[in-house]
């Protein structure tokens, strides 16, 4: 079981040991980056077919099913047709910044995986403030989506650029605070601390991951809906809205510019999972004793894909929001949940030292009665307002 | 450091920090210089991102992960907005950005060069050792924060949540409503119509 868990470790450090003294740590930096752009390059390869399967599945129709045996090969072809497609810049273009664009969201996207860690021992780099780094990274590619838009000199990339950067700064905010109640309970800011300090059992059978805790189920929530936000998936996907903006900020873009665009957005969809199953769902620990069996990577890949499956699910399920309905959601319904939560779990963590019999059912009660009275009425109070005839404060 | 580093390390780390300096300078210069104001903002965000790295140089992660959070992530998008907002037109290339007058501009760089150099120099800052470990592990900063700190960052709270509250207030202020009346040709038919209408 050992040797398999730690193969690729191993493997990286044999290969490693095969240089010359002197470069071995930089042979060893190498050998990481390039099994991690090889990983998840595949992955985002593999994610585009499955995608479009799954979603012409739930749609039913076939999906593509013409390259290959059952359509597999098909994210090959769209690879060569990307690279061959003439690459075409507007005449009004603002050249420079419309070529930096594309390589200012990609580069820092691929800089997020370094501090994930995808089993035991299999991490890039232990920062001491890991999911500051994260979340540091993550935040730059607002400013690359803006540069996308603004250099393309198109109304519509404008429109685009703007509503990608409204909805990213307000969907940070919820984000940020659905994983800080899991810092307060690990007393880390650094990810592999966080995994070590979800392992064990309560009861015997439970893990203790943070989704097993009243304060944990509403996090992931609200983490799940503020990553599907900030990786302008649907329903979230107006910035690219293609029945009132062509397609946003990739309006002026084709060819490999393009498909660099969709590269660095499936990644950082795939950091932003990997944060979730790190920050929630135990990272890669397995959920009972006798499944231990499995490799630590296995049991993260499987959470990883399941939880990128849920993510087509919910595209494949939900229309596409108003861009009102999507602030107000960020600000009136989501923040304040977060803060909420935020505080039930400084009071989990606080009543953890009560000993009476039952303990364990009343802090439960407690945490789920604290969640769902400010869930019901925020939502209430939403729905009055989403009813209510919509006033428009400068198109009238 | 108990151990002496290495020569090469540390000609190694001499020559990381004057290229970062380097480049921390040269998209200063260039925010300041360049004709288009969004060429400046991305070059401020440029000379942002390259100050985190000095920090990283120095061992301080946070504040360059804080750095990097806060201006690159929410700074230069304001000012990229507020470029937007309020100057819509290119500036005209025949006006002269700098003040055509040498003489002021080397008066204001030196007391600018005196006011922060004097101070800098008769810091007592520079007279105390170098302390051993120079990397802050986060639970110190948090616990810092949260004790001997903690009213100062309270009455940051404090501050922020005023201005933003303050720059609400100002970005909302409405025009006094004009209740405009709907003039519409009645029929006495509609009328009654409307009288049976519960309101």
């Amino acid at each position: 079981m050992n040797a398999l868990d730690q193969i690729f470790v191993t493997i990286q450090h044999w290969l490693a040991g095969l240089a010359p003294a002197a470069v071995q740590p930089l042979v060893s930096m190498l050998l990481i980056i390039g099994g991690l752009m090889g990983v998840f390059g595949g992955c985002f390869a593999l994610t585009t077919i499955i995608e479009r399967k799954t979603l012409g599945r739930m749609q039913n129709r076939f999906g593509p099913n013409r390259v290959g045996p059952f359509g597999l090969l098909q994210p090959m072809a769209d690879g060569l047709k990307m690279l061959t497609k003439e690459d075409i810049v507007p005449f009004s273009a603002d050249h420079i910044l419309h070529f930096l664009a594309p390589v200012a969201l990609t580069v820092p996207v691929w800089l997020a995986f370094s501090v994930l860690p995808f089993g035991r021992n299999m991490y890039a780099i232990d920062l001491d403030c890991g999911i500051l780094f994260f979340f540091a990274i993550g935040s730059t590619s607002e400013l690359a989506i803006f540069l996308a838009g603004w250099s393309s000199q198109n109304k519509y990339s404008l429109v685009g650029a703007m509503r990608a950067i409204a909805q990213m700064i307000s969907y940070e905010v919820p984000l940020v605070l659905a994983s800080v109640p899991v810092l307060i309970a690990a007393s880390s800011l650094s990810l592999p601390a966080i995994v070590h300090a979800q392992s064990g059992f309560a009861l015997g059978w439970v893990p203790r991951w943070n989704v097993f805790t009243p304060w944990g189920i509403a996090g992931f929530a609200l983490f799940m809906i503020a990553a599907s936000a900030e990786s302008n998936r649907c329903p979230f996907d107006l910035p690219e809205g293609e029945s009132e903006l062509i397609a946003g900020y990739l309006t002026e873009y084709s060819g490999f510019k393009y498909a660099l665009f969709f590269l660095g957005e499936y990644l950082g969809l795939f950091a932003v999972t990997g944060l979730g199953v790190t920050l929630f769902l135990g990272g890669w620990q397995a959920p009972a004793t006798w499944l231990e069996w499995i490799p630590s990577w296995g049991w993260f890949a499987l959470k990883f894909g399941a939880l990128i499956f849920l993510f087509i699910w919910v595209r494949a399920t939900l229309p596409r929001l108003r861009l009102n309905q999507l602030l107000n959601f960020a600000w009136k319904f989501l923040v304040p949940l977060a803060v909420v939560n935020l505080v039930v779990a400084v009071a989990w963590w606080q009543s953890s030292v009560w000993q009476f019999p039952g303990a364990l059912e009343v802090r439960w009660l407690l945490g789920t009665v604290l969640l769902a009275v400010p869930y019901v009425w925020l939502g209430r109070a939403w729905n009055d307002v989403e009813s209510a005839p919509r006033h428009y404060r400068y198109a009238e | 450091m108990s151990n002496p580093r290495p020569a090469t390390i540390v000609m190694l780390n001499e020559i990381a920090f004057y290229l970062t300096a380097a480049l921390v300078l040269i998209f200063a210069i260039a925010a300041m210089t360049l004709p288009r104001l969004v060429h400046c903002a991305v070059c401020a965000a440029g000379a942002f991102a390259s100050l985190a790295l000095i920090y990283l140089e120095l061992d301080a992660e946070f504040v360059a992960f804080a750095q990097l959070l806060v201006y690159v992530g929410a700074i230069a998008i304001l000012i990229v907005f507020a470029i937007l907002l309020t100057n819509l037109q290119e500036a005209d290339p025949q006006v002269r950005r700098a003040s055509r007058s040498w003489v002021v501009g080397v008066a204001v760089a030196a007391i600018l060069l005196a006011a922060l150099g004097l101070p800098i120099i008769t810091t007592p800052l520079l007279q105390r050792a170098a302390p051993a470990a120079t990397a802050a592990p986060v639970r110190d900063i948090g616990e810092k924060l949260m004790t001997t700190y903690v009213l100062p960052l309270e009455m940051i709270g404090v501050l922020l949540t005023s201005a933003l509250l303050g720059a609400v207030v100002i970005a909302m202020r409405e025009e006094p409503e004009v209740k405009t009346k709907v003039t519409r040709p009645t029929t006495p038919a509609l009328e009654r119509q409307e009288e049976l209408t519960p309101r």
